[in-house]
């Protein structure tokens, strides 16, 4: 039986492993500070760099946490906290309650499984068109999109984790319910919520498919020194790593095969670098602490 | 508005003569009394028309066998019966005179006034031992530093936490042992400033010498608190408690003066209970 788990467990990594193996050794010699700070060069010449793909990447990362995170961790907080609330005496709102929550649970799980080109459709047909152009905001709310059913799934699940003796210490205190969630129920299934919150945005970072229909990529800056340079920079299309990685790829030369391996090591270590970073500011002084009565 | 400024607002028209709840010798004005009080699981009747008071600076314990509604009674006292999802109650709770359920009083407020300490110790897993003592005061709007050191101190002095902890206080509350932990819940129930203190078994999840402990501060407690505690075991009743009160089946059987309930039960049932024939 251990034998097998092992047998398992290096199944399972080896694949990582050399991917993880095979980026680094082809990716590593492309990083320099020109790759990481210029705009992509001439098609067809070597030189240039990655600056604007990882800015515009930090910026959609940015922008969809700000919309997918709250929204999602409050959708979290009302499934795990008042989704089955019993409104006694009033039968019809604990209905109307009770159906927004199951509704809201079922569509969470269709959402999840959603294939996210077609998230970057609905943004493509409702945002895009609308704007009249492919830009940052539209491949924004689509990424968020994408976080919200992660997030609002592992925020219930990590809610609904903490003891009921912990709501019942906070009620017999005469804490308010909205301050006991905020800042006892919240405070102690934090790990969780930290952990989807991370899943949701790995998984937006390399995301392409919706950012095709969305923001479609640039070889510029994205500009923001004024407010209005800042709104119309929001209304234009922006590049993302994973979107140059796949136009890079696509290039019939060995410089940017180059580059593309160095863009897919600067997204990993984006990555990394953000779980790392989150992991510690969120730790709080007792980490994983649990009772031990 | 505080909950004393509610209860002068509603004692003239809510005082009512104060009467004892069964058999005893008279009893001094209660601090806080339930009339004709009854509950209800969803279609499950709990407690049946009880009507009981409790005294100041008394410990009342409250026996009988499981599911006899000895803890939905004190989670009637401060309203956290109705936080159960589908629980109910109709008949009213006295609190200094005021009625406690009356559509104008805020079930928040009652429970500040009316603390609990629950079986198992519950401190909150991610706050120091500090913050848990504050944590009633500070998550109720306190910022004053200097006041919060105080409430800390003497919650914890008053718990007789104090000594053991002083040196611990950024620790997670967690970190203490489970007789710490249930003092520092009580701790806690006393920083907010409560006058009644209800107590579900506060001590069924510790050892003897933590349970001995938990009982001598009971009975410094009454000093200052009007002090309810329900308790499975019938030695920590007569030990701790001045009078006693016997449920059964969601009813009062008897209430009076512990050592009386023990030794000349007036009644067949709980004189069965207090010598172990059933329950």
């Amino acid at each position: 039986m251990f034998g097998l788990c092992v047998a398992c467990v290096a199944l399972a990594v080896v694949p990582l492993a050399s991917i993880l193996v095979e980026v680094v050794l082809n990716g590593a010699p492309a990083l320099s500070p020109e790759f990481l700070t210029s705009g992509p060069g001439v098609i067809g010449e070597a030189g240039g760099g990655i600056g604007n793909a990882i800015q515009g990447t930090l910026i959609l990362m940015g922008l969809s946490s700000l919309i997918g995170i709250p929204t999602g961790v409050m959708a979290g907080i009302y499934l795990a906290e008042f989704g089955d609330v019993v409104f006694v005496g009033h039968s019809f709102l604990t209905h109307v309650n009770s159906f927004l929550s199951s509704s809201l649970r079922f569509l969470n799980n269709v959402l999840t499984q959603f294939p996210s080109i077609v998230v970057g459709i609905l943004a493509y047909t409702t945002i895009v068109v609308a704007l009249g152009s492919f830009s940052t905001i539209a491949g924004a709310i689509a990424l968020s999109i994408i976080m919200l059913p992660i997030v609002t799934r592992t925020a219930e699940e990590s809610i609904k984790l903490v003891p009921g003796s912990i709501r019942d210490a906070a009620a017999a205190l005469g804490i308010r319910k909205w301050r006991a969630t905020l800042s006892v129920v919240l405070s102690t299934s934090r790990s969780g919520v930290v952990t989807g919150v991370l899943l949701a945005m790995a998984r937006i970072t390399g995301e392409t498919a919706p950012l095709i229909l969305t923001v479609l990529g640039s070889s510029v800056f994205f500009q923001c020194d004024s407010l209005s340079s800042c709104t119309y920079s929001l209304g234009h299309p922006v590049d993302a790593l994973p979107l140059r990685i796949w136009r890079l790829a696509l290039l019939p030369y060995d410089y940017a095969r180059q580059q593309g391996w160095g863009a897919a090591l600067v997204l990993i270590i984006i990555v990394l670098t953000l779980n790392i970073t989150v992991r510690l500011a969120t730790r709080g002084k007792f980490g994983m602490m649990r009772s031990r009565t | 508005m505080t909950v004393e400024l509610l209860i002068e607002k509603l004692k003239p028209e809510n005082e009512k003569r104060v009467e004892p709840a069964s058999q005893g010798e008279p009893m001094g004005p209660f601090k806080i009394r339930a009339e004709k009080l009854n509950a209800w699981f969803g279609q499950n009747h709990v407690l049946k028309d009880i009507s009981i008071g409790f005294g100041e600076n008394e410990v009342t314990a409250i026996i009988g066998p499981s599911g006899c509604g000895k803890s939905t009674l004190i989670r009637c006292l401060n309203r956290m019966h109705e936080l159960v999802p589908g629980a109910r109650t109709s008949g009213s709770v006295f609190l200094d005179g005021a009625e406690i359920y009356s559509k104008h009083v805020d079930a928040v407020q009652v429970r500040r006034t009316v603390g609990m300490v629950f079986q198992k110790p519950n401190p909150f897993p991610t706050m120091s031992v500090y913050d848990n003592v504050a944590a009633g005061l500070k998550l109720n709007g306190m910022r004053n530093q200097r006041k919060l050191d105080e409430a800390v101190l003497n919650s914890l002095k008053k718990a007789a936490l104090w000594d053991e902890v002083k040196d611990d206080l950024d620790k997670s509350g967690v970190s203490l042992s489970g007789g710490q932990q249930q003092r520092l819940c009580i701790a806690r129930a006393l920083a907010v400033e409560p006058k009644v203190i209800l107590m579900d078994e506060p001590c069924s999840a510790l050892d003897p010498i933590a349970t001995a402990k938990i009982e001598e501060l009971i009975a410094s407690l009454k000093e200052q608190y009007t002090v309810v505690i329900v308790t499975h075991n019938m030695q920590q009743a007569a030990r701790v408690s001045d009078r006693t009160a016997f449920l059964y089946l969601g009813q009062v059987i008897e209430y009076g003066e512990t050592t009386h309930l023990f030794e000349n039960p007036a009644q067949e049932l709980t004189e069965r209970y207090v010598t172990g024939k059933f329950g």
